[in-house]
């Protein structure tokens, strides 16, 4: 529940920027991204929920901006909407001598994220053989609730994932060993401690590297409909008519259950440090304190274990793409790997000094400049690329991190369209086989063992990606580079 | 319905109502539990024993739908329903024992919904008014 709602005051820097002042107990001020129907929205469901109901996407932007050490602004991107903790679309960054680290600041699904292949494909090849694709890969890429891969892991073997990432699946022979060059931090992040992942965590994943999960997560086959950055899309090696494939997922049950031990454990650290948090999920502990220094360590054994999921779900796309289509695995190549639910180190400028800074992003993506060291060699002159997944019936689509990115959110994009609409008003409001027949006609074949799952993920039940890409284009923090549509879309 | 489902965006509210605090914990499993499959497709064939503690009646709720969460997945099982043993506290702590019931999980017989990641503190609210034991919290879906 809420706590006695703010009176919210919010004031337009820009058409696409926001900033909710500095007031009360907040250190520093709130900025969002949106547009004017973004913020009346937002600002309804604070009016709405006056009576009670749980904590509107603003206020939980403001409680943020309340926790000790955070830098500049508590952030939301334009795909805002409330989360548990974090609004989804947050961004807080935090001093690391001062400041906290949060489990809402990542979410449970730990590094969940988006990779793009590209293909040799052109959606003409595709069209030919959509349907045979679609049975390949919804036979191919174990998705959905309980489903498991086909990797087994022993006990030691897991504790490599948790340190090495995406290269154990490359070691394995998931993959290429050029692939980690194209992923976020070569799909390996340092200080990552599997002696801090609890037994239990371990447990959970023994059988699920390389699922897909359920929710929002998919596996899509696209094809690019529009490119409105040729430089930078060149540099990504993508061109009009052309087939990708999306892969959203993350750390599966091993983040789940880091996630849901640590909550514990930072409830008790919160008491014990007196961190004034103004709603119970965010709970938190110093980031330098012993209980802080376990989650970071544990969470980025989680980080790891998704780079590996999503490294091994790649190999298994690349084997049914090759399958059907006759061509060589190695010319499906990696785009890039993108986290959205991650707490990294970064350094950026404060002030005009370059400061070490942990940057929470729950439901928003890294989106570094040009000229970062963390942006791969071949994009270094446009910048990183973002992934920004739309509804199986929309677009999605890939957009490069600006200057002015880094300078106003921590080089921070938008992850996707942002729900609009609960999974119960989903599900009241259209049937899985349903929709199913109505996107078949549309050309967009939806494979999924669950149909309720599929009317939750109505793309009705969504806000509009255009709308929310339009705002963070305008808004100059990320830029378009191009625009897919959906082919085939295996739902988990 | 001794459960219901409360509108939120990204995730799932759940509220459950017993006249005493160990029904309302078994209901509010209950409804977590048909978030994931169509319960009434389960049979009662298998069981495991669930233990949880915590400093609080709402963080208690919370273990113990995640423990649910955590012995069903390992265990492979499809669950549908959960029996409160007892509910006690020592040394200041809150302790729950109980068993929930199900069977293996089998693609074939059981109605796959949505997977819960975890239940969370958000919304968590724990109430007795007359005479009626009221929890709630939302689901990571």
């Amino acid at each position: 529940m809420s706590e006695k709602p703010l009176s919210v005051e919010v004031k337009k820097i820009t058409p696409y920027l926001w900033e909710i002042p500095k007031k009360g107990d907040m250190l520093v001020p709130g900025r969002i991204y949106g547009d004017e129907e973004t913020i009346q929205s937002l600002l309804k469901d604070v009016e709405e929920k006056r009576g009670g109901g749980f904590t509107p996407a603003i206020v939980q932007v403001l409680n943020v901006a309340m926790l000790p050490g955070i830098q500049k602004a508590s952030i939301a991107m334009a795909d805002i909407h409330p989360g548990y903790g974090f609004a989804i679309g947050g961004v807080g960054a935090f001093d690391i001598d001062e400041g906290v680290i949060s489990v809402a600041g990542v979410g449970f699904d730990i590094n969940c994220g988006v990779r793009v292949l590209t293909t040799p494909l052109d959606r003409e090849d595709v069209e030919a053989k959509k349907e045979e694709l679609a049975n390949q890969l919804f036979r191919d890429v174990p998705a959905g609730l309980g489903s498991h891969g086909d990797i087994r892991l022993t006990p030691s073997e897991i504790d490599d994932v948790l340190i090495n990432g995406a290269e154990f699946a490359v070691k394995r022979g998931y993959g290429f060993p050029e692939d980690l060059e194209y992923i976020e931090e070569n799909g390996k992040v340092q200080n990552a401690d599997p002696d801090n992942v609890s037994r239990k965590a371990k447990e959970r994943q023994f059988r699920q590297v390389g699922t897909l999960g359920s929710g929002n997560h998919y596996l899509e086959v696209q094809w690019v409909e529009e490119i409105y950055d040729i430089k930078a899309a060149d540099a990504y090696g993508i061109h009009k008519n052309q087939i990708l494939i999306a892969i959203h997922c993350g750390s599966r049950a091993l983040g789940h259950q880091i996630g849901t031990d640590y909550l514990q454990t930072l409830a008790e650290a919160s008491r014990k440090y007196n961190i004034p948090i103004r709603e119970r999920e965010l709970v938190c502990a110093p980031f330098k304190s012993p209980e802080g220094q376990r989650y970071w360590t544990a969470v980025n054994c989680g980080i790891n274990c998704a780079f590996a999921n999503r490294q091994a779900i790649s190999h298994l796309t690349r084997k049914a793409v090759s399958h059907v289509f006759g061509i060589e695995m190695r010319d499906i190549k990696l785009l890039y790997d993108v986290g959205h639910n991650t707490v990294k180190l970064e350094t950026h400028e404060i002030d005009g000094n370059k400061k070490k800074l942990l940057v929470h992003r729950k439901g928003a993506t890294r989106a570094f400049a040009a000229g970062r060291d963390e942006v791969p060699a071949a994009y270094r002159d446009v910048g990183q690329p973002l992934l920004v997944g739309g509804t199986m019936g929309t677009a999605s689509y890939i957009l490069f991190g600006t200057q002015k990115g880094m300078e106003e959110c921590f080089g921070s994009a938008v992850h996707g369209a942002g729900r609009a609409m609960s999974r119960e008003k989903a599900k009241r409001q259209w049937r899985g086989d349903e929709l199913i027949h109505e996107l078949a006609q549309k050309g967009i074949l939806i494979k999924s063992r669950s149909k309720a799952g599929v009317a939750e993920e109505a793309p009705g039940a969504y806000k509009d990606v255009d709308r929310v890409v339009d705002i963070v284009h305008g808004a100059g923090v990320n830029k378009k580079v191009a625009k897919v549509r959906p082919l085939v879309c295996v739902k988990g | 319905m001794p459960y219901t489902y409360l509108d939120h965006e990204a995730d799932v509210g759940i509220r459950a109502i017993g006249s005493t605090l160990e029904e309302a914990f078994e209901e509010g499993a209950k409804a977590m539990l048909n978030v994931m499959w169509d319960i009434s497709t389960i049979e009662e064939r298998q069981n495991v024993s669930i233990g949880s503690e915590a400093r609080d009646i709402p963080e208690l709720f919370v273990e113990a739908l995640n423990e649910i969460l955590f012995k069903q997945d390992v265990e492979g099982l499809a669950l549908a329903r959960f029996q409160v043993n007892g509910i006690s506290m020592m040394n200041g702590r809150y302790r729950l024992t109980g068993i929930a019931y199900g069977e293996p999980l089998n693609f074939e017989k059981h109605t796959v919904k949505t997977e819960v990641k975890a239940a969370t503190y958000a919304g968590l609210l724990y109430k007795e008014k007359e005479g009626q034991h009221i929890v709630q919290c939302i689901l990571d879906v």
